[in-house]
C-alpha cells in the first residue's frame, strides 16, 4: 500500500464529498442537488404525462375518481365529503406542497427557520412582527372554533390526512424543488396550519390601517387639514349600496370618550414604528347583473380579486363533487373547499371591504419588566408569553410578549418593527378583529352547498374577519351583495389614530349587528357591484373608517347602467377593460391649469400625446406613462413640502385626494410651497410638475420604454423572489384606478365569469398554472393567455364524460 | 478491455446503488470496484471519472429530453449558466466524474 498517495487521494475524495454535502451561502448542497437520481433532475416532469394513476389509502371510505383535464384541472368525484376533502388535500399537496408550507411558515413567524435571520435580521424581524401581532394566537383560537363545528372538523381532518398521505410518500428524490434548494424537509400538516393559512389571508385582506402614520400626521396638521388629507368620504363617491338607500337608526349608540379632545384629537404624540404592511392595492372587482339586463334573462356573476401576483399562484382550480355537492372554482392550497366559484344553483365571489378593524392602544407599563400596565387607575397584570425562534443557523432567539386585555403588545422597547430603529420606549397593544374566535372556513363550506339566498345569508353569518363584499347570484334569478364581517361600532374617527390604553372609554363599544351591515338585494337598477369603494354614503349610521378606492367602482357602475342584453362575452370585455376614469376626470383639469407658453418644443410634443389620448391604458399607449408621471410629480410638489415636516413613518394621502381637493377649490392651501416666501399658484405648480417629469419620460421614450406595457413592466414573482422561477416583462394594459387592475406585481389574481343559464356557462383564468413545480410545463401554462386578457371555458364535468377527449389523466383512489 | 469493464461496472453499480442509497454511494462503488479490479492509478481514475460522467450525463440527458428542457433552462439561470441546459448537463457529469474518479484513484493505491 502506498500510504502517502493513498492518504492524499482519500483526503481529497472525502474533502470533495464533504464540500458537496453542505450548503455554501445560498448554494444548496451540490452533491445531492445535482445527482440525477436524487436532486433537481428528479423534478423535471416528463412532458408526456401519465394516463392513469392508482393510489391506495386506508383512510378512504369509498372509491374516489379524479379526472385531470387538458389544463390539469382536477375534477374530483367522491362518494362522501370525508373522501372528497382527503383527496383535495392530497391533490393540493401533490401540486403545491412547498407553497402551502411556506405560506403557513410565514403566517406562523417561522421563515427564519428555513431562510435564516436575513440581512440586518430582516427575516427574523418579519417573523417577530407576525408572532407579536398574534397570528399564532389567532389561529389557535380559530382551530377551536373549526373543530367545534362537525362539518368543518370533518373537512379539516380529512384534508390534513390527505396532505399527510402525500408527505408520507415523499422521498428525498421526490421532494419539491424548493425544499432541495433551501435544504429542508416538510413537516406534518395540521388543522393549525389550515387556520394559519386562513389567518394569513385575514392579515392580507383585513383592511388597511394607518394608525401610526396618521398619528404622526396629526402631530403636525390641524384638525381641518386632516379632514382634507384623510377624508372620511369622497365628493364623487358612487357607493356599493346605491345612493338614496334609507338606513335604520343604529342599534348601537357609541359614546365619544369624555377626554377625546385632549387625549386623542389634540394629542400631539409621535410614533417611531416601522411596520411591513399588506399591499395598499389589495382589492378586487365583483358584480352581478340580473336577468333583466342579460340576453338570456339569467344572472351573470363576475369576480376578479386583485392581489400580489406570485408563482406558484395563490389559487388552484378544481371541481369538487359528491352525490350531494358539486362546486367548481378556485381553492386555496392550504384549506379545504372552493373559495370563489359556483355550484349547480348559484355563484359567489368576494371583494375586500377595506374597513379598519385593527387599532393600536398606547400602553403605560409600570416598569421595564412590562408585566403590569395602567388601566382605569389600577395596575393590571399582563400575561407574559415567551416565543422561541429557531433560526436556520442553529441559534435560538427568545422574545417575551405582554398580552393585555386589548391584545398582544406588538411594539415596545424590545421591538420597533422592521426598521430595527432604537425605541423611544413607548409600547402599543394591538386590538384586531382577527383575534376574535371565528370559523371562516364555514362560510366557504356553506356557500359550496348553497342553493338559494337564504343559504347564502346563513353562510355569511360565519364571516368575522376579513370583512368582505360577498357577492351572490342564483339560477332562480336573485342577485345580492352584503358587506359582511365583524365591524366594530366606532365613534367618528375612533381608531384612525393611536388611542390611549389607560382607560376603558377608548375600547371598542360593540359590533355592528350583522343585519345592519351594508347590503343590496335585487335592486331596481338590475345589478350589484363592488370595487373596494366606500360601501355607503354618509347617511349610513355608523363610522366606516379604512382606506377606500374610488374610480374603479364608479366606472364599473357607469358601464353596467348603460349595458343591456348582456352576454358572458360582454362581461369578459368589461372585466379586462382598460378605460381610465381617473385620467378622464384629472387630465382635462391639469391641462386647463397648465401654462403652455412656458413649455419647450419637445415638452409640447408630450403634451400633444396627452391631448390626443383616449384615456385608455392599452399596452401600446404612450400617454399613460406621461399622465401618471405628471400626476406623481404634482403630488410630490403639493404634498412634499408639508410632509417633510411629518415624522416618519408618514403616509401621503391617497391618489384621489389631491384631485378631489383641487376640483373643489383650486386655491387649496397645500398648493403653496411653504419653503418659499412667495405664494405659489396652481398653474405654477402644474407647469413645474410637468416640466420636472419630462426628462425621465424623454429618456424612457429614447430607450423604447414609453409604451405602457414596457413602462409598467408587469411580472409574476416566485415566492422566494428567484428571477428564473418568475415570469417578467409581460405585455399587459390596465393599472391603478382601471377595471383591469394589473400593476407591476399586483393585479387580477383570478378572473371569473359565471353565466347562470340553465346549463351553467363559466369562464376563468389566473396568472400561473396548476402545477407548482418549475419543472412542469403546467407551471406557468396560463400566464401568457392571462396577460392577453383571454379566458378559458370552465368545464363542469359529469362523471359520464370520463371518455371525453379533454381528460388527460385519470387518478383512482382506492381504499386498502 | 479491463478498463472498459471497470468503467461500465462502476457506472452500472452506481446506478443501482443510487436507487437505494444517498448520492455519495457513487464514491463507495467506484472505490470498491477499483479495489477488486486493479489498474494503474491513472487508468483507475479515468475509469471512475468516465464511468460516472457517462452515467450522470446519460441520465440527465434522458430526463431533460423527456422534460423538453423546461427545468434545466430555469436551473441553469439560478446557477447561473446563462440558461444553458447543455452546460448544466456537463457540470452534472463533471461533479459525478470528479467524485467517482478520485474514489477510484484512492482504491488503486491500496494494494501494491
Amino acid at each position: 500500500m502506498r500510504i502517502i498517495p493513498f492518504s492524499i487521494s482519500a483526503i481529497v475524495t472525502l474533502g470533495l464529498i464533504w464540500a458537496l454535502s453542505r450548503p455554501w451561502g445560498t448554494v444548496p448542497a451540490l452533491g445531492s442537488f445535482i445527482s440525477p437520481q436524487h436532486g433537481f433532475w428528479q423534478n423535471a416532469e416528463p412532458a408526456e404525462n401519465e394516463k392513469e394513476i392508482v393510489l391506495n389509502f386506508p383512510q378512504l371510505k369509498d372509491k374516489v375518481e379524479v379526472f385531470f383535464d387538458d389544463r390539469m384541472v382536477p375534477h374530483v368525484f367522491a362518494q362522501n365529503e370525508s373522501d372528497l376533502f382527503f383527496v383535495q388535500g392530497y391533490i393540493h399537496a401533490r401540486n403545491r406542497l412547498w407553497q402551502m408550507e411556506f405560506q403557513t411558515h410565514a403566517a406562523a413567524g417561522r421563515l427564519s427557520e428555513i431562510l435564516g435571520a436575513g440581512e440586518k435580521n430582516i427575516i427574523l424581524s418579519f417573523d417577530r412582527q407576525m408572532r407579536r401581532l398574534g397570528m399564532v394566537y389567532a389561529a389557535k383560537k380559530a382551530v377551536i372554533e373549526m373543530e367545534k363545528e362537525p362539518a368543518t372538523k370533518l373537512a379539516c381532518d380529512a384534508y390534513a390526512a390527505g396532505v399527510n398521505s402525500f408527505i408520507d410518500e415523499l422521498t428525498s428524490a421526490s421532494l419539491p424543488l424548493e425544499y432541495k434548494l433551501l435544504g429542508y424537509r416538510p413537516e406534518k400538516w395540521t388543522n393549525l396550519k389550515t387556520a394559519l393559512f386562513l389567518k394569513y389571508m385575514s392579515l392580507d385582506l383585513a383592511g388597511p390601517e394607518n394608525d401610526f402614520e396618521y398619528t404622526n400626521a396629526k402631530s403636525i396638521f390641524t384638525k381641518e387639514q386632516l379632514e382634507r388629507l384623510y377624508p372620511i368620504t369622497q365628493d364623487s363617491l358612487d357607493p356599493i349600496v346605491s345612493k338614496g338607500t334609507v338606513f335604520d337608526t343604529p342599534a348601537i349608540k357609541t359614546v365619544v370618550p369624555a377626554t377625546a379632545d385632549s387625549l386623542y384629537f389634540q394629542w400631539k404624540n409621535t410614533v417611531a414604528i416601522w411596520q411591513q404592511k399588506p399591499d395598499r392595492d389589495n382589492g378586487s372587482n365583483n358584480w352581478a347583473v340580473a336577468g333583466s339586463k342579460t340576453q338570456s334573462g339569467k344572472p351573470i356573476l363576475c369576480n376578479d380579486p386583485h392581489l400580489g401576483l406570485n408563482m406558484p399562484s395563490l389559487w388552484y382550480e378544481m371541481q369538487l363533487s359528491t352525490p350531494g355537492y358539486n362546486a367548481y372554482g378556485v381553492s386555496f392550497p392550504g384549506a379545504p373547499c372552493i373559495i370563489i366559484g359556483f355550484n349547480d344553483s348559484c355563484a359567489f365571489g368576494f371583494t375586500n371591504a377595506m374597513r379598519d378593524v385593527r387599532d393600536y392602544y398606547a400602553i403605560q407599563f409600570k416598569n421595564e419588566k412590562r408585566d403590569q400596565y395602567l388601566f382605569n387607575g389600577d395596575w393590571k397584570n399582563a400575561e407574559m408569553v415567551v416565543d422561541t425562534y429557531r433560526v436556520k443557523s442553529g441559534a435560538f432567539f427568545y422574545d417575551t410578549v405582554s398580552y393585555t386585555l386589548f391584545g398582544p403588545v406588538m411594539y415596545d422597547a424590545s421591538f420597533t418593527g422592521l426598521g430595527e430603529k432604537r425605541s423611544d420606549g413607548k409600547a402599543y397593544a394591538v386590538r384586531w378583529s382577527a383575534h376574535d374566535p371565528s370559523n371562516e372556513l364555514m362560510i366557504f363550506y356553506k356557500l359550496n352547498h348553497a342553493r338559494n339566498y337564504n343559504d347564502y345569508y346563513d353562510a355569511l353569518q360565519y364571516l368575522t374577519c376579513p370583512g368582505q363584499n360577498c357577492l351572490f347570484a342564483t339560477k332562480s334569478g336573485d342577485i345580492a351583495i352584503w358587506q359582511q364581517g365583524n365591524f366594530p361600532a366606532k365613534w367618528r374617527r375612533q381608531g384612525d389614530f393611536i388611542m390611549p390604553g389607560t382607560d376603558s372609554s377608548y375600547m371598542w363599544q360593540g359590533t355592528i349587528p350583522r343585519w345592519q351591515n351594508p347590503h343590496e338585494v335585487n335592486p331596481a337598477r338590475g345589478f350589484v357591484s363592488s370595487a373596494n369603494q366606500l360601501p355607503t354614503d354618509t347617511t349610513y349610521p355608523y363610522f366606516l373608517g379604512g382606506e377606500h378606492d374610488l374610480y374603479r367602482g364608479k366606472i364599473i357602475n357607469r358601464y353596467l347602467s348603460q349595458m343591456n342584453g348582456i352576454t358572458a362575452q360582454d362581461m369578459q370585455r368589461l372585466q379586462t377593460e382598460n378605460y381610465n376614469l381617473f385620467a378622464e376626470i384629472t387630465l382635462p383639469f391639469l391641462i386647463k391649469h397648465l401654462n403652455e407658453e412656458k413649455l419647450t418644443a419637445s415638452e409640447k410634443e408630450y403634451l400633444g400625446l396627452l391631448k390626443s389620448w383616449n384615456f385608455r391604458n392599452d399596452p401600446a399607449e404612450k400617454a399613460v406613462a406621461v399622465f401618471t408621471s405628471w400626476y406623481d410629480s404634482l403630488e410630490a410638489a403639493v404634498w412634499g413640502d408639508e410632509y417633510a415636516r411629518v415624522p416618519q413613518p408618514a403616509s401621503r394621502p391617497q391618489e384621489f385626494t389631491l384631485i378631489e381637493n383641487l376640483l373643489r377649490d383650486s386655491a387649496f392651501s397645500f398648493v403653496d410651497d411653504i419653503n418659499t416666501p412667495e405664494k405659489e399658484t396652481l398653474p405654477e405648480l402644474v407647469t413645474r410638475a410637468f416640466k420636472k417629469m419630462i426628462p425621465a419620460i424623454a429618456q424612457a421614450d429614447k430607450e423604447g420604454r414609453l409604451r405602457w406595457d414596457k413602462f409598467k413592466d408587469s411580472g409574476i414573482q416566485h415566492l422566494l423572489r428567484l428571477a428564473p422561477l418568475s415570469r417578467f416583462h409581460l405585455s399587459t394594459g390596465g393599472g391603478a384606478h382601471v377595471i383591469n387592475a394589473t400593476k407591476k406585481y399586483h393585479g387580477p389574481s383570478w378572473r371569473m365569469i359565471v353565466h347562470l343559464n340553465d346549463k351553467t356557462e363559466a369562464y376563468g383564468i389566473y396568472p400561473g398554472g396548476q402545477s407548482g413545480n418549475p419543472g412542469s410545463k403546467y407551471y406557468d401554462q396560463f400566464v401568457d393567455d392571462w396577460a392577453a386578457a383571454k379566458y378559458y371555458p370552465l368545464w363542469v364535468m359529469k362523471k359520464e364524460e370520463a371518455g371525453d377527449k379533454r381528460v388527460m389523466m385519470r387518478m383512482r383512489f382506492e381504499k386498502n | 478491455m479491463k478498463f472498459i469493464v471497470v468503467t461500465v461496472l462502476i457506472a452500472l453499480l452506481s446506478f443501482v446503488a443510487c436507487l437505494y442509497l444517498p448520492w455519495w454511494s457513487i464514491a463507495l462503488v467506484a472505490f470498491l470496484v477499483s479495489l477488486l479490479i486493479r489498474q494503474k492509478p491513472l487508468a483507475s481514475f479515468a475509469a471512475g471519472f468516465i464511468g460516472l460522467f457517462l452515467l450522470w450525463v446519460i441520465i440527465a440527458t434522458i430526463i431533460n429530453a423527456k422534460n423538453d428542457g423546461v427545468l434545466a433552462a430555469r436551473v441553469a439561470e439560478i446557477f447561473p449558466l446563462g440558461g444553458s441546459g447543455i452546460m448544466l448537463i456537463v457540470i452534472t457529469g463533471v461533479i459525478g466524474a470528479l467524485v467517482g474518479g478520485l474514489a477510484a484513484l484512492s482504491a488503486s493505491y491500496v494494494r501494491k
